[in-house]
């Protein structure tokens, strides 16, 4: 064990909030200790708030731009809801890293870089002609150049690894540096590195050396003029964990089905971003879940149907391509009303498209992608958190109305983490499933008058023996029917059901959103940037409202009232307009939409000035 | 109700409680009939309680078959009918579930599905009426069409050529393979009875005549005066020996199987005697390719195997992690993996 110098840097600068990104190659470890270090902050009292952008292949081209892996991570003693535009620091661990990254770095920013992976051939591979550390482009930032690979074949020089396996502890080094700068203790690193290797002592005890000669290093040869300090942010007391919004996805998942008692059955098939719902779950089989990993996405959502028909809480997940096979089957869903929840992490696309990078581009096939009149809920959460209350609520739905419900989510969500207030069993409101089975034949079909739900009727339940399919039903008998009257009347029946799901969910309040210049409406992953720009704008005395929506089917009800009340509404999304469309099919309102599509989230400035000219131009 | 008033129950069913209340709508003559008879007849004698049946169709004239039957049922998408069944098994192993399809639901569109049923070794069993034509969609080539079949949809003859169910079955790692015929209503049931019985996935091909689309399909298998020369029985423990007056036997010659009459009562050495345990793909092989080869069509059990079923697994699984972990609880799923606490 080495001993640390534990000589506390007397002179450490108090910043109210640090953006630091750690980058380089795929290989390199990147997203490890960017999620480790953001756990220490958590731990430490700070919030956070993190973006982990990686390439789909799992080793690109080793040195190249394409296989740069980044972790973005904010920690504040603020409450935050994004990690920010710009740069305060970045660790880049070779020549492509700096190059993807280096236009975020604010001026005067902490630059700091492996100097052993700068060799001509290194530049030349990340596309450079010239070797940045020689042309003077980085003059504007604080560079602090380490070498990174030397420094840690020289600290595990006495574990006799091989060369190989010592050149993987290198993120550890730089791990160890940002420690000191930061103001981390190691000591909780340590025992993190313990556990994660358990019983392969020598790797941990080789990660544990890197990080600690990392941290001296950077205390003795006094790398930085001073390190610094972010204070503890004014969070509610309580018990925190991270949480992604995959993971919160999973959680709800398995809590909705202990709140209503039903087993849950999850079926999918990996697909980026949506698998680690599927590694949450198979974890969890001790809470009654069962996962099934099919043979391909039409399979899922076929075993998805079949489960719910046996009365299991049924789930799937998709992204990408995934959601245009689950279509067929939600469409039986729809016709055989059973409840169903199908959480599609969206992606890139379309097609293959940009299978790790985020888009909202899935809302108007989660709307319309059926064919035949066959609309179902679509639900979106707005945070990683947001995602534990919305997977509870799409059940709740979902087993009210007898209906399949789709959840929204995106990659961005899906792999951010966010320091999560852990609920208490008491705090979670629960739900059951309300309709009960009917008594007698006859009344098999027959709906609840307010959900205009049917019920839910489970092979194994004697005397009630019936056939569902994805003919069209009687009304009453539920026998195949082609009556012309009767399939009207079903196809209206269907669409009120899920029109009613309106009066079940929380209004627009007028109080709230009273009208002013300009409202910004958007829904999902957006709603950090967008409540931080727009929070920007009113503190400057900008008469503007920001309104996020997580029920897009059935819209809330007020929200044509709520619409008329601003002189302009600027739709914000992550497409070129879906939920804009929405909106003005349905209200026939003027709009302004602020697009993007470039895989990457909002930046907070980008939204910032678009709100201010449009400001602007309004007040005119 | 307990499980001895539920028995009782399940003792005095007869093939009239199995009869739904809708017309059935097939073409007068379709064989489907039959199949449906026979289906009808096996279910009292299961020992199961009426309401613990599940029949699972996808799309296709047989799969129309669910409507007919007054137990639990659900007429789902072309193809998709093992996906469904798969859910509804493993949401309540105790149903029993049917998948009820045809040559073009399970082969064409659905192919990939039947596959993973069966490597899987679901517990539930699958009639696949094979009557090697689209009889819904009015007669276009399936997937067990033969070659140079000329349809609607193929006026100069279809170009590939057919895949073969049992062969398929087989291959995918199926623990239970038999082919039956519509029209041999007592070897319908036997085969039906013992594929339910089975634990495990049980594939039935199912030869039936569609008189309207492809009349005479099975003519040779079929008629009275060629059936037990076109066709030989496989019965456990048995040598294959068949022919109405000639009795004849299939010998293994080389790696060929050869067809010999025999006028003694005994069997030449070679003649290959039928197991359906034996774990030997080159027999299966052989077997299910009897009659591309001018031997007679085996009709029966090709293969039984007892093997752990994929719901006995799951089962276990999570039985030993609650052992491992204790049952969960709201608070320990939230609180799992590491927190902290902020003061
Ligand atoms: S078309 Fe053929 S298979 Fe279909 S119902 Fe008529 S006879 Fe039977």
């Amino acid at each position: 064990m080495i001993e640390v110098s534990k000589a506390e840097a007397t002179n450490r600068e108090v910043l109210e909030e640090v953006t630091i990104l750690f980058s380089g190659d795929s290989g390199d470890g990147i997203q490890l200790i960017g999620d480790r270090f953001a756990y220490s902050s958590s731990v430490k009292g700070n919030d956070i708030s993190c973006f982990p952008d990686f390439p789909a292949e799992i080793r690109a081209p080793a040195g190249t731009t394409a296989g740069v892996s980044g972790f973005k991570l904010c920690f504040s003693s603020e409450p935050i809801l994004t990690p920010g535009d710009h740069l305060d620091a970045m660790v880049a661990m070779n020549p492509a890293a700096l190059k993807q990254n280096i236009s975020e770095l604010s001026d005067n920013g902490i630059l700091i870089i492996n100097s052993d992976s700068f060799k001509e051939k290194d530049c030349v591979k990340a596309g450079y002609q010239e070797n940045p550390l020689k042309t003077g482009e980085l003059d504007r930032f604080r560079l602090v150049e380490i070498p990174l690979t030397q420094l840690t074949l020289d600290a595990l020089s006495s574990l006799n690894l091989p060369r190989k396996k010592a050149l993987l502890c290198k993120n550890m080094l730089s791990l160890g540096v940002v420690c000191w700068l930061y103001e981390r203790p190691i000591e909780e690193l340590e025992n993190w590195l313990d556990a994660k290797f358990g019983k392969q002592h020598l790797l941990s005890e080789a990660n544990k050396k890197a990080l600690h000669s990392g941290y001296n290093y950077a205390d003795t040869i006094e790398l930085f003029d001073a390190g610094f300090r972010v204070p503890k942010a004014n969070l509610p007391k309580g018990r925190y964990r991270h949480i992604t919004g995959n993971e919160a996805l999973a959680l709800g998942a398995v809590v909705a089905s202990i709140k209503c008692k039903r087993e849950l059955f999850f079926a999918s098939y990996p697909i980026t971003p949506s698998s680690d719902v599927l590694h949450s779950l198979a974890r969890y089989k001790n809470f009654g879940v069962k996962t099934f990993q099919s043979e391909d996405e039409i399979s899922a959502m076929g075993a998805v149907v079949g489960a719910s028909f046996a009365g299991n809480l049924a789930l799937t997940s998709t992204s990408g391509p995934g959601l245009d096979l689950k279509q067929e089957m939600l469409g039986l869903a729809v016709m055989a009303e059973l409840p169903a929840v199908v959480f599609n992490i969206q992606r890139a696309g379309p097609s293959t498209g940009m299978p790790t990078k985020t888009e909202q581009t899935d809302l108007l096939a989660a709307l319309y992608g059926r064919h035949g009149e066959c609309e179902v809920p679509v639900l979106a959460p707005s945070t990683p958190a947001d995602c534990f209350t919305m997977a509870i609520e799409a059940f709740r739905i979902a087993v009210t109305y007898m209906t399949p419900v789709i959840v929204l989510s995106d990659g961005y969500l899906a792999n951010s983490a966010e320091p999560w207030q852990i609920p208490t069993d008491e705090d979670i409101d629960g739900f059951s499933v309300a309709n009960l089975p009917a008594q007698s034949d006859g009344a098999l079909f027959q709906r609840c008058p307010n959900t205009l739900a049917r019920s839910w009727v489970l092979p194994g339940q004697k005397g009630l023996e019936h056939r569902l399919g994805g003919l069209e039903r009687d009304y009453d008998k539920g026998a195949i029917s082609y009556d012309p009257d009767n399939h009207f009347k079903m196809v209206l029946t269907r669409k009120e059901k899920i029109k009613r799901i309106s009066q079940d969910i929380s209004p627009i309040s007028a109080d709230e959103y009273s009208g002013a210049d300009v409202l910004v409406v958007a829904w999902g992953s957006t709603h950090g940037a967008l409540h931080t720009a727009v929070q920007q704008l009113k503190s400057e005395g900008y008469a503007i409202d920001h309104l996020h929506l997580r029920n897009l089917n059935p819209l809330p009800e007020g929200l044509g009232d709520c619409l008329r009340r601003y002189r302009k509404v600027l739709v914000a999304e992550l497409n070129l307009g879906q939920l804009n469309s929405v909106l003005k099919n349905h209200w026939s309102i003027e709009t302004e939409v602020l697009q993007k599509v470039s895989g990457m989230p909002f930046k907070i400035d980008e939204v910032y000035q678009h709100c201010k000219q449009l400001l602007t131009d309004n007040s005119q | 109700m307990s499980i001895v008033e539920k028995i009782d129950v399940v003792t005095k069913l007869s093939k009239a409680d199995f009869a739904s209340d809708q017309e059935v709508r097939w073409c007068p003559g379709c064989g489907d009939y039959a199949i449906l008879a026979g289906i009808q007849k096996v279910l009292p004698e299961l020992n199961t309680p009426k309401e613990n049946f599940v029949f699972v169709s996808g799309i296709g004239c047989s799969s129309r078959l669910p409507y007919y039957l007054s137990t639990y049922g659900f007429h789902t998408l072309h193809g998709r009918a093992p996906t469904v069944a798969t859910g509804i098994k493993l949401a309540n192993p105790e149903l029993s579930v049917w998948v009820i399809t045809g040559d073009g639901d399970a082969l064409s569109i659905g192919a990939n599905h039947l596959l993973h049923l069966l490597r899987r070794n679901i517990n539930v069993n699958i009639l696949l009426i094979n009557n090697r034509i689209y009889g819904l969609t009015k007669g276009q080539y399936s997937p067990t069409s033969e070659q140079g079949k000329v349809t609607k949809s193929s006026p100069l003859g279809s170009i590939s050529g057919p895949v073969d169910p049992v062969s398929f079955a087989l291959n995918a790692g199926a623990t239970f393979v038999a082919r039956a015929i519509d029209k041999d209503a007592k070897g319908l049931q036997k085969i039906l009875k013992q594929a339910a019985e089975h634990q495990g996935a049980s594939f039935v091909e199912i030869y039936q005549n569609c008189h309207v689309f492809n009349d005479g399909a099975f003519e040779a298998a079929t008629a009275r005066d060629t059936k037990d020369d076109a066709t030989v029985q496989l019965v456990d423990g048995e040598p294959l020996v068949f022919g109405s007056k000639d009795k004849k036997a299939i010998v293994l010659d080389g790696l060929e199987a050869k067809v010999v009459s025999v006028n003694t009562e005994s069997l030449p050495d070679n003649a290959l005697v039928h197991t359906t345990g034996s774990d030997n793909e080159a027999y299966d092989a052989l077997l299910s390719s009897f009659q591309h080869k001018g031997l007679p069509l085996p009709v029966g059990v090709f293969r039984q195997l007892r093997k752990p079923t994929y719901e006995q697994g799951m089962i276990e699984q999570q039985q030993s992690s609650i052992a491992s972990q204790g049952q969960g609880n709201i608070e320990a799923l939230l609180t799992g993996g590491s927190y902290w606490f902020h003061e």
